[in-house]
């Protein structure tokens, strides 16, 4: 396959992600002619855009058969991607309505603009087999986060988490840039199919490898925000405005996880590569949960509270992917449903958490106080959103901690089963709390209720309705959690 | 196909709690006859299943099932067998009590009854599942009602507190129960979480039962408030609003016992023979520590909170003795206990509502305004103390027999003592009867301090009827117990048949 041979069905591939650069296009050129109140619309353009660049895909670039090279083998075409895909752009959807009404962001065409460039650069990291289309899609992604961070150019908070945001990237990015070369160097591919061969032939001392493997680790490791590579979350995520923490935790961090199991799973798991990193990632997977939670515990910001918490998470994912050695399927989908229950929650989380600030102008956690008198509907919801962080049936959250600890249980790895079963009951004290504050304790004297406007509501009551439907209607999510995982082997 | 009574059991609680989340707040009246009238369809489905049970046929009945989530083996399978089934029906009486005693709730009552449905579903869930997943989900269902609502109407002084420290206790148990029936999961190969396949298929290694008992049995019976894991729970019941307590008290903590039973003792009968006669001398603390402890609490809660730790190690006792008799009398005491405390903590919720104390040297001549409370209480102490032709006596006696003859078992240093156990268990008994005599005289007769002399003000209607509900209950099974007992050895036989015995 060269770059000769275009033929339609590569296009037909790659169609979602075409569909997204017009609507791109129409959001700036919207920009330029919109004025006043109207210009808030483009919220609901850049939502209406990526649902239907979703829906193309479905009708269009849904993988059959086999999984296929793309491009030269820059792309795979196959389920795994796929869904990761759909789950980018359900994410992105939601993030352009709960900007909406966010001063100085919602009537910003620029912002939604930049939003779909994200989008877009996460989709090809889902794709991605190759490791120059990988690091294009990875660097995409990045600049085009790192701008949203740091979008309110009169908000010192948001400029400086702009900032921090972008000097952690950039070393850990560049660290693992040099993995990727080193690679290249001693296997002579970029593909990373290539790549696998290459290695299985054994021609790489275990030391390089397992030097490759840690560097490009800390490029993934940043993305994910696992121990050691963490610190930068809480402070970006507090400083940025809501709806890009909302997305950076987590449209950003699933995107971490393809490529790491891309990379890891597919050009790395060679016998002697896998002995080498794998006890590390289970450490990593351990700590960084454990971490993740207890720092959460001190925290009075809600926004650094989800921060460490989203840290938590990322760790749990990272116990579903240690697992893949004795159980590659069940792993893969065990860490994509996950994936997809936390994509829900989180958001649901964050939106609420916008529509109060919006309300309260705070975010600290003993503001909350008494939000169920003044608006019950909210409070139900952002009961339902931290029940399920919490894993607590019949909500998303549930599942996804099911399957983690079941497929790390049938690896055998029970010491992580442990770990993780401590965790969750670390975790859940400190939700509580949270919804302690929110039930119980009483209102600031002469608080108003809390006015929720049309988008937030249309965001809320899907983000809720699917938090509900992945945690007890779950077959289909699940099945194609498990067809992406099969489609990688 | 059969009308699914045992599904809608289950989920018509849930779908009249969301229901009542969608009324306007302020129709208070239509919230509570809403929730009133749900609990009875309830109770009356409950009274059904129970009575049109086959006891020749036994075994698990009414079974109704279907692929949840195929891909990994999870089904949704209910069905009720003799051990399940008096619970289900329990919890049927103990909602509709529940629902009346709480009428006077007058902050936030949509929520407070939509997150009593939420519990109810939880609740009747595990007592019916028979798949692990099923049954974990329910499980941990049952769990955030719980920390809301006393977080939320409970006992000022302590409710944060209590509130916490209960979730969290049921939540690790959980958690490692969970762990326990995942590894269960891995190792039969049989991919499924169904029960009955798991209990007829299912080779496992003596080894794996000894090293996973511990964590399923003990991840369960944290719940049912077993020593040295039960201090959450008088301090749960002492913070809860007076319906939550009976809930707690009267289904919650069976709900552990039940489940220790159904998951860890039969899926794992070796380890079960290899641990329980631990859990005996567990049991046996249990019993005569929560009694002398009750002894000396002055607050009524905190007395039947403890009395209810020790009753509670009678049926662990009855579980951990491994034979016919025994298990029999630790099915009865689940069903006496959970009738026997609804009872006294609406009582004692109807007398603190009106005195605004439930220190027993605060209280007094309580019997001369409010007698039908007196009564009931009364009625209640005697089931409590074990009084013959009440259902304590009809419970605890094969308890005690069970005990006694079970002194086969286990390493001789326990297995030599069964009959000692046996005795001084009885004789807890004695000091159960000395703290209730005590606390019925000085709370319900005797002179009425000043104080609260006006304060007692006529019970409710409502009040009446859970009283009438509950002492029906225990009255029956203290002069009939023909009604529930065979019932129950039909459950009774399917365990012994698993323990081989």
């Amino acid at each position: 396959m060269d770059f000769t041979t275009f033929e339609a069905a590569h296009f037909l591939a790659i169609l979602p992600e075409i569909v997204l650069i017009a609507v791109a296009a129409l959001v700036m050129f919207m920009d330029v002619v919109q004025k006043g109140e109207s210009r808030r619309m483009m919220g609901y353009v850049t939502a209406i855009g990526l649902m239907a660049a979703m829906f193309i895909g479905i009708g269009f670039s849904l993988p059959m058969g086999d999984p296929k090279l793309l491009f030269g083998g820059t792309i795979r075409h196959d389920m795994l991607g796929f869904v990761f895909r759909m789950m980018f752009l359900v994410a992105g959807a939601i993030t352009a309505l709960i900007t909406m009404d966010v001063k100085g962001l919602g009537k910003r065409g620029d912002f939604y603009a930049v939003l779909i460039a994200a989008v877009i650069g996460m989709n090809f990291m889902a794709i991605a087999s190759d490791l120059i289309m990988l690091y294009l899609a990875i660097e995409t992604t990045s600049i085009s986060a790192y701008a949203l961070t740091g979008f309110l150019l009169n908000s010192d908070r948001s400029a400086e988490s702009g900032l921090k945001y972008f000097l952690f990237g950039a070393v850990t990015s560049t660290v693992m840039l040099f993995g990727f070369s080193l690679l290249y160097g001693f296997t002579g591919h970029t593909n990373l199919y290539g790549i696998a061969e290459a290695l299985g032939a054994g021609n790489v001392p275990f030391v390089t490898l397992i030097g490759i493997a840690v560097m490009i680790l800390v490029g993934i490791g940043f993305k994910i925000s696992a121990f050691p590579f963490h610190f930068w979350t809480p402070d970006v995520y507090e400083g940025a405005p809501t709806p890009i923490t909302a997305f950076v935790s987590t449209a950003s961090k699933t995107a971490g996880f393809i490529v790491l199991i891309r990379v890891f799973i597919i050009a790395l798991s060679t016998n002697s590569g896998v002995a080498g990193w794998l006890p590390l990632m289970m450490a990593i997977a351990a700590v960084t949960t454990t971490i993740g939670n207890l720092v959460a515990l001190a925290q009075t910001n809600i926004k650094r509270l989800l921060a460490y918490s989203s840290i938590a998470h990322a760790g749990y994912t990272l116990m579903a992917f240690v697992a893949f050695e004795s159980q590659p399927e069940q792993s893969v989908s065990a860490a994509t449903f996950y994936l997809m229950t936390y994509i829900a929650t989180n958001l649901l989380a964050f939106a609420i958490i916008i529509v109060f600030a919006r309300a309260a102008g705070s975010d600290e956690i003993k503001d909350y106080a008494g939000m169920s008198r003044r608006s019950p509907y909210l409070a139900h919801m952002m009961l339902v959103a931290f029940l399920s962080l919490a894993g607590i049936p019949p909500l998303a959250g549930f599942l996804g901690k099911f399957f983690i600890f079941k497929v790390v249980v049938d690896a055998g790895l029970y010491w992580l089963a442990i770990v993780g079963a401590i965790n969750a009951l670390v975790a859940l004290y400190y939700y509580l709390i949270v919804m302690k504050v929110v039930y119980v304790d009483p209102a600031p004297e002469g608080a108003s209720k809390i006015s929720i406007t049309r988008p937030y509501q249309i965001a809320m009551v899907a983000l809720t309705i699917s938090v509900i439907v992945l945690g007890t209607a779950a077959t289909p999510w699940y099945n194609w959690a498990i067809a992406g995982a099969s489609s990688l082997f | 196909m059969d009308f699914p009574i045992l599904s809608v059991i289950t989920f018509l609680p849930g779908v009249v709690g969301l229901a009542l989340l969608a009324f306007p707040e302020d129709k208070k009246e239509l919230i509570r006859w809403t929730s009133l009238i749900a609990a009875i369809v309830c109770m009356v489905l409950s009274i059904i299943v129970y009575f049109s049970y086959d006891i020749e046929l036994g075994g698990y009945q009414f079974e109704d099932r279907f692929d949840w989530i195929p891909a990994v083996g999870i089904s949704y399978i209910v069905a009720v067998d003799g051990l399940s089934l008096p619970m289900v029906l329990l919890t049927g009486i103990v909602m509709v009590t529940g629902v009346l005693i709480s009428w006077g709730i007058e902050d936030r009552p949509r929520e407070f009854f939509a997150l009593l449905f939420f519990l109810a579903m939880g609740v009747w869930g595990v007592f019916v599942a028979q798949d692990m997943f099923t049954l974990f989900f329910f499980y941990e269902v049952a769990v955030f009602p719980m920390y809301l609502m006393i977080a939320m109407w409970g006992w000022k002084k302590t409710r944060e507190y209590a509130a916490m420290k209960l979730t969290l206790f049921l939540v690790v148990g959980s958690l490692f129960a969970l762990i326990g029936a995942l590894a269960m999961y891995s190792a039969s190969g049989l991919g499924t979480f169904d029960m009955f396949i798991i209990q007829e298929q299912a080779e496992f290694t003596r080894e794996f039962q000894i090293t996973w008992f511990p964590f399923v049995f003990i991840g369960f019976i944290v719940l049912a408030g077993m020593f040295p894991f039960h201090n959450w729970s008088p301090v749960g019941h002492v913070a809860a609003p007076t319906a939550v307590s009976m809930f707690h008290a009267g289904v919650l903590m069976k709900l552990g016992a039940y489940a220790a039973l159904r998951v860890g003792v039969v899926l794992l009968p070796e380890g079960a023979k290899f641990w329980l006669p631990y859990v005996v001398v567990l049991a046996f603390v249990n019993v005569v520590y929560g009694s002398l402890i009750a002894m000396t609490r002055k607050d009524l809660k905190y007395m039947i909170g403890y009395s209810s730790v020790s009753h509670m190690g009678l049926v662990v006792l009855g579980i951990a003795t491994m034979n016919e008799i025994g298990l029999t009398g630790a099915g009865l005491q689940m069903f006496s206990h959970g009738a026997m405390t609804a009872l006294f903590f609406s009582c004692i919720g109807m007398v603190y509502d009106r005195a605004h104390t439930r220190m027993i040297p605060e209280l007094g001549g309580v019997m001369k305004k409010l007698p039908m409370v007196g009564v009931a209480f009364i009625i209640g102490g005697l089931v409590s103390m074990g009084m013959p032709l009440f259902s304590g006596f009809v419970a605890e006696l094969p308890i005690f027999m069970g005990a006694w003859r079970a002194g086969v078992q286990g390493p001789d240093f326990i297995a030599n003592y069964y009959a000692w156990i046996a005795i001084i268990s009885a004789l807890a008994i004695v000091i159960t009867a000395a703290y209730i005599i005590r606390a019925v005289s000085a709370v319900f007769f005797g002179p009425i301090p000043e104080k609260i002399e006006h304060e007692l003000t006529p019970i409710r209607w409502q009040d009446r009827t859970a009283i009438v509900i509950l002492l029906v209950s225990l009255l029956a099974l203290g002069f009939y117990p023909a009604w529930m007992d065979t019932v129950i050895k039909t459950g009774v036989d399917s365990v012994m048949a698993v323990l081989g015995a």
